[in-house]
């Protein structure tokens, strides 16, 4: 842990990412205390200040009802960060144990879960999520929903392409040798091999989960006003361009800030634990 | 047999399978939904008796079974149903916005592969030097932000303060142009009209840089990583030692072996931002699929949501067997072979 913590800070690169997702993080959860406007994530209205440029009082600006952005930004980055953890806390262990069945048993239980995996692949990620929103109210947990039946394929692949190499290794052939049953194999003796890999793509996936709840907010399927989203942030503000920019291009960077920080971080694992891209 | 062949017949079973199991799972999703399709249809004024007639006709009061095949029945047929919220059928409704989506995202792919393997190849060329370094955080960067950001972004400093470009829309309003692909710098070529060409293209030109920009990053960063492992290779130090240029090490021997892994995922990433395309859409208020894809979700138009989310999987699968058949050629050890396809 300490030694790997090492090498991501003789990195500069891995070290600024490692910074930004620590701020970032402690932000959110800090929030009701950082956050100049607490009252701010409701839905509160301050016409004295509404439509402000960045000032003193308001570092980001005021949006249209006289909202602190950078409360606001403070806020969101709780449900993103939530968002992103609850999505891959349930599709990494599916995915996981989809992949790892498959590509070690092989025969038809990896015919037909590669072919199930494949069908989730080809509809594009975010329509798939918008589809699912489609047919269920917009709401977080929705939201969270369309996500979490987009992402898990993705794990199924990553893991079923390491453990069908693994397959043939000599460690697991010697287990069946001596007659260990097939789910010890699969997770005592295959699954380790794999966890580099994935914790490289759920580091990198952090930012990826921010991306697409926010599209899906932007587009109006996913939190719904007046709780803070980046993403519908953006979207409301872009209503007033280029008049009132603070409205957009403050949230759209808090996206890219936090995004940015993940992939720096998980660039830096994947040195660290020697994962090939 | 040629081994082309081959892949080909095997790449067309595979995709049959999975088109099968992308129905199946449309038609899930449609079946999940609360409440009565047929209610939600004829809205809440509607007589019982017209509830079930609808019920009737959409054979909502068969079995699950006896509908999925009446769904995949009218889908061979052409025949996606009639848009609640346009009252037309789907088919009419996506012929209409599909082509404009497509023109985005075909320019964006092409901005994607023509910048971001360049790119890539020069990170790697130089690799652990200042280029490499500088294009790693530019392309981290592209990736890291939805394409409404850099589409929000772009309009700001290209439309608005530097006024460069159109701010929104395909065509300007002084130019009239039949329709007839609906792909505007096709119909304006075709109506010999040059000036309305450039201005179609002019308005594309913004759009589809949003929305190429994180396929650009990540198409940069794949051909690096692969094309990295093959400097590694012992070909190369030969190629080195015969005292061949760097460049043309790069161009001829590091960068073909490293093509072929990379030309999956760019596939993958070009299907994508048929999804994305959605995003820079609502931006740039481009008249695409994504305007009537938000408007049919938001109204819970069954029929339409389904079709729309079946003609855009095909799409994608089309472009997966593109790319497959691409590496065929190029590969060749598959070109050439005379064993079995290898999978």
């Amino acid at each position: 842990m300490i030694r790997s913590l090492r090498i991501i800070s003789a990195s500069p690169l891995s070290l600024i990412g490692l910074i930004l997702v620590a701020v970032i993080v402690l932000a959110a959860i800090f929030a009701p205390l950082l956050a100049p406007f607490p009252t701010h994530n409701g839905s509160v209205v301050d016409f004295a200040f509404a439509n402000q440029a960045p000032s003193a009082r308001n570092w980001f600006g005021t949006d249209l009802v006289g909202r602190d952005i950078f409360s606001r930004i403070l806020y969101a980055y709780r449900i993103s960060l939530v968002l992103g953890v609850v999505v891959l806390a349930i599709a990494v262990p599916i995915g996981t144990l989809v992949g790892l069945f498959a590509g070690y048993m092989g025969g038809w239980t990896e015919a037909v879960l590669m072919r199930i995996v494949d069908v989730f692949l080809s509809i594009p990620p975010l329509v798939l999520a918008i589809a699912v929103l489609g047919v269920l109210e917009p709401t977080l947990t929705n939201a969270m929903i369309a996500v979490t039946v987009m992402w898990w394929p993705w794990y199924a692949r990553l893991v079923y392409a390491i453990a069908r190499s693994e397959r043939e290794e000599g460690y697991v052939l010697a287990a069946e040798v001596i007659g260990a049953p097939t789910r010890h194999i699969a997770l005592r003796e295959i699954l380790p091999n794999c966890w580099p890999a994935i914790i490289t793509k759920m580091t990198l996936d952090m930012g990826f989960v921010i991306i697409i709840a926010s599209s899906l907010s932007f587009l109006g399927l996913g939190v719904q006003p007046p709780t803070p989203d980046l993403g519908s942030m953006v979207a409301e503000g872009a209503r007033y361009l280029p008049d009132s920019w603070w409205m957009t291009v403050f949230p759209g960077l808090a996206i890219l800030a936090a995004v940015f920080g993940f992939n720096l971080l998980g660039d830096g694992l994947r040195e660290v634990l020697g994962v090939q891209e | 047999m040629s081994p082309v062949i081959r892949i080909l017949a095997r790449r067309f079973g595979i995709s049959l399978i999975v088109l099968v199991g992308v129905s199946m799972l449309i038609f899930a999703i449609a079946r999940i939904i609360p409440g009565d399709p047929a209610r939600i249809a004829l809205g809440p004024n509607a007589t019982a008796e017209q509830v079930a007639a609808i019920r009737a006709e959409m054979h909502l009061d068969e079995g699950i079974l006896a509908q999925y095949g009446y769904f995949v029945r009218d889908v061979l047929r052409g025949d996606l149903g009639t848009s609640l919220y346009t009252n037309r059928p789907v088919t009419f409704d996506i012929r209409q916005f599909l082509p404009a989506t497509l023109e985005l995202v075909i320019l964006a792919g092409i901005l994607m592969v023509g910048i971001g393997l360049p790119l890539g190849i020069l990170a790697a060329r130089y690799r652990g030097r200042w280029p490499d370094h500088l294009i790693r955080v530019l392309t981290l960067l592209t990736v890291s932000a939805p394409s409404f950001v850099w589409a929000v972004i772009l309009m700001l400093i290209f439309a608005f303060y530097l006024p460069l470009f159109p701010v929104a829309g395909r065509l300007s309003d002084s130019y009239d142009i039949t329709r007839v692909t609906g792909f505007l710098t096709v119909d304006t070529i075709l109506a010999g009209n040059w000036g309305a060409f450039v201005d179609a293209l002019h308005h594309l030109i913004l759009p589809s840089v949003a929305l190429a920009l994180s396929g650009i990053g990540q198409a940069a960063r794949l051909t690096r990583a692969n094309m990295v492992e093959t400097y590694d290779k012992p070909y190369i130090e030969m190629a080195q030692a015969y005292g061949f240029f760097p460049s043309r090490i790069a161009r001829s021997y590091a960068f073909k072996p490293s093509l072929i892994p990379s030309l999956t995922i760019i596939g993958l990433d070009f299907a994508a931002m048929l999804g994305n395309a959605f995003l820079v859409e609502a931006v740039f208020a481009w008249p695409g699929l994504s305007r009537y894809g938000v408007a049919v979700i938001l109204r819970k138009d069954l029929n339409a949501i389904m079709g729309t989310v079946l003609v855009i999987a095909l799409t994608f699968i089309v472009v997966n067997i593109v790319v497959d058949l691409l590496i065929a050629f190029l590969n060749p050890r598959i070109r050439h072979s005379t064993r079995g396809a290898a999978s």
